[in-house]
């Protein structure tokens, strides 16, 4: 059955699937469940499922993320909302200390099923710690996968495979991508969640996005095709583990390829795609591999974030870079 | 005074002694003196047979030798680094036999005693000190979680371990080891919180072996770590750590208590580390020699082994058996220890995920082509 959703409201239709399909499931959160979450995600589910299967936690992020570890030792499967992004530190220790590392340092014998939600990016004219983007921080830690989702199908079935999977999932939500409408299909079959997605086909430069820039990085081709010039924008959908085989057959194509994120591009996801590209695509480029992220700075104050974003203009202008070389 | 010497300024932990690390306070559960007398206390009535006295010595006996032999070898180049749990053998096992089989427990990295208890091989954590693995027991199967080395961590890990024995309905309770230091961090502090709001079936049980490394307990705390769980909203116990019948009952009373759904207890077992933080550390910087005199005093072994051989349930006999039993026990380890094999360079790829991901299947590859790389070069 085909329904036009939001972003925010796949995420709740797909939580809501997960936890009917296992009574396993766990939400756990601030704020999760008499209000809905503050972005509404998991409105009504603890009416309809009870206090003890979303959980109004105590305002405690390491508490959240460390009670789900001995959860999941006992065979549930948490899944963790972090209200922000920026809140997620005070976690950090439990997530890369311990949930990254459990089921290395048990050999396979504690899996860590554990789904981490994080509304994350900027543009929301917010004040600090609400618009940042941690994605490298965990991409960098062995053990976790992170993923980001950009459209309502995606988060449809990016959050029910997130949970079902048998690893701890850092996943990204697009938070002013949330009422960003689109079709959902609950009787389709789902693309995998470790793979990324050609979503706009083209022959002179490929453009890869992520969680929220994938909408820019569409926009940007929209706008390029206007001066003829046509750009392939594919859809990362996953950080960790990164999925560039079609990545790679588009650069040996296009020759040229220009990575978008929001996150600062010093030692960003880009850094690390710029590296593989490189290797693996030398002799089919003709330019080197651009980066159009955020600056190495903290995030700013929200009257200077368009500033700091990168925007359809932002993308047009490395495309322009790349064909001058 | 000024600001700054008021805040540094030492704070006697144990009001009303002379010497603030001996325990000798009226709050103080002891059913074992020093002197090896058994007394009663109002609270804590132990049932305890004969057979299990001497049980209780075995355990207590063999674990020291055990860890004598480990720091031997760690001495002799044979183990990375070794966490002697010298001095603190009666609180480990008094704490350890107080479980139940389906309880769970979850540990530091200085538990070797609660592992014992729970019938995990001596080489199983000798293994992750001479750097073969991080622990090489089955933590589900001894009900005995892997060793948990940033401090404090596994509170949250047992609080949340026992939120889920409520909702299976499990009469079953978590018993969340910790030292004094640890108290001083963020997350076991959560952990107390969520333990008292959701009355999470879990029960803390914090070594107060009175030094974090070499930071004294008056650094950690202004107020008896006990009194602290009154501030959570649950009983704080203090008990002589050295007296492993005094432990074994106040933990018993404890985790009954946890899984009848009363909620979480804070217990203190009061105790001393004799020997080092680990083989690398060296507490003459840090410490008196008087300081160690005095409890050797007040040894956890001696003082049941007095107690057993004044009531004569036990005889030399029965000593020399025990004695005969810990050098086969350390000969085992130190056989075992020097046959243990290293592990295969490619096990650092294959428990990562559960899900093996392509790009760490190709390092993997990588990683065993570079090395076949070099078969058949001259040495």
């Amino acid at each position: 059955m085909t329904e036009t959703l939001t972003i925010g409201k796949a995420l709740n239709l797909g939580l809501r699937k997960a936890m009917e399909d296992d009574a396993k499931v766990v939400l756990m959160g601030e704020d999760i469940g008499k209000l809905g979450g503050v972005f509404r995600i998991t409105d009504g589910l603890q009416k309809d499922f009870g206090e003890a299967r979303v959980v109004d936690t105590p305002l405690a992020e390491a508490g959240i993320l460390g009670t789900a570890v001995g959860l999941a030792m006992r065979g549930y499967r948490p899944v963790c909302e972090i209200q922000f992004d920026g809140f997620v530190f005070p976690a950090y220790n439990q997530i890369v200390t311990q949930v990254a590392k459990i089921h290395a340092r048990s050999r396979g014998k504690l899996p860590m099923p554990i789904v981490i939600r994080i509304p994350f990016g900027g543009g929301i004219g917010a004040v600090e710690h609400h618009s940042e983007s941690p994605e490298a921080y965990f991409a960098h830690t062995a053990g976790l996968k992170v993923v980001a989702v950009s459209t309502p199908a995606d988060a449809y079935w990016g959050i029910q495979q997130a949970i079902a999977a048998p690893d701890p999932v850092v996943f990204l939500e697009p938070k002013r991508r949330y009422w960003e409408k689109g079709a959902v299909d609950s009787a389709a079959t789902p693309d995998p969640l470790f793979g990324s997605r050609v979503v706009r086909g083209g022959d002179d430069v490929t453009v890869l996005a992520y969680g929220p820039m994938v909408k820019t990085a569409l926009q940007a081709a929209e706008a390029a095709a206007e001066e003829g010039r046509s750009l392939e924008v594919i859809d990362l959908r996953t950080i960790s583990p990164l999925d560039l085989d079609p990545v790679f057959d588009s650069v040996r194509r296009t020759g040229r390829c220009v990575v978008v994120h929001e996150a600062p591009v010093t030692l960003g996801l880009g850094a690390e795609i710029a590296a593989r590209v490189t290797e693996t695509c030398f002799h089919s480029l003709e330019a080197p591999v651009l980066r159009v992220g955020g600056y190495d700075t903290p995030y700013p104050p929200s009257k200077l974030e368009e500033e700091y974003l990168p925007d359809l203009d932002r993308v047009l202008d490395a495309v322009d870079r790349s064909l001058g070389f | 005074m000024t600001a700054l010497q008021q805040t540094t300024e030492v704070v006697d932990p144990v009001p009303g002694a002379d010497a603030p690390h001996l325990p000798g306070q009226p709050d103080l559960v002891q059913l074992l003196t020093p002197e090896g007398e058994r007394v009663e206390h109002p609270d804590y009535p132990l049932d305890v047979s004969d057979e299990e006295l001497r049980g209780l010595y075995r355990d207590l006996a063999l674990v020291r030798r055990w860890d004598v032999e480990a720091t031997a070898l760690q001495r002799q180049g044979e183990l990375g680094i070794w966490a002697s749990l010298l001095g603190q053998e009666a609180a480990q096992v008094g704490a350890g036999r107080a479980l139940a089989p389906d309880d769970m427990a979850f540990p530091t990295y200085r538990e070797h005693g609660v592992a014992w208890t729970r019938g995990v091989d001596p080489l199983h954590v000798i293994s992750l000190f001479r750097g073969v693995d991080q622990g090489g027991w089955d933590p589900v199967a001894r009900a005995f979680n892997l060793y948990t080395v940033v401090i404090g961590a596994q509170t949250l890990h047992a609080t949340g371990y026992a939120m889920g024995l409520q909702r299976d309905g499990a009469e079953s309770a978590a018993l969340a080891f910790l030292g004094d230091g640890a108290t001083s961090q963020g997350e076991v502090n959560e952990a107390m919180i969520w333990a008292a709001t959701f009355a999470a079936p879990v029960v803390f049980f914090c070594q107060n072996n009175q030094y974090a490394i070499s930071v004294p307990i008056e650094r950690q705390s202004r107020v008896p770590l006990f009194q602290r769980a009154a501030g959570f909203g649950f009983p704080g116990v203090r008990v002589d750590g050295n007296d492993v019948l005094a432990v074994l009952a106040v933990t018993r009373a404890a985790l009954a208590a946890a899984r009848e759904g009363s909620g979480p207890t804070f217990i203190e077992a009061f105790t001393y580390r004799m020997g080092a933080h680990t083989t690398s550390d060296d507490p003459t910087r840090y410490r008196l020699a008087s300081e160690l005199e005095e409890w050797k005093l007040r040894d956890p072994i001696a003082r049941l082994k007095a107690h057993l051989s004044r009531t004569g349930i036990a005889d030399a006999d029965f000593f020399a058996s025990v004695d005969a039993e810990g050098d086969e026990l350390a000969a085992r380890i130190r056989q075992g220890t020097l046959e243990m094999p290293d592990p295969a360079g490619t096990e650092i790829f294959d428990h990562v995920y559960a899900e093996q991901t392509p790009e760490l299947a190709r390092q993997r590859e990588e990683f065993v082509a570079y090395h076949a790389s070099f078969e058949g070069d001259q040495q």
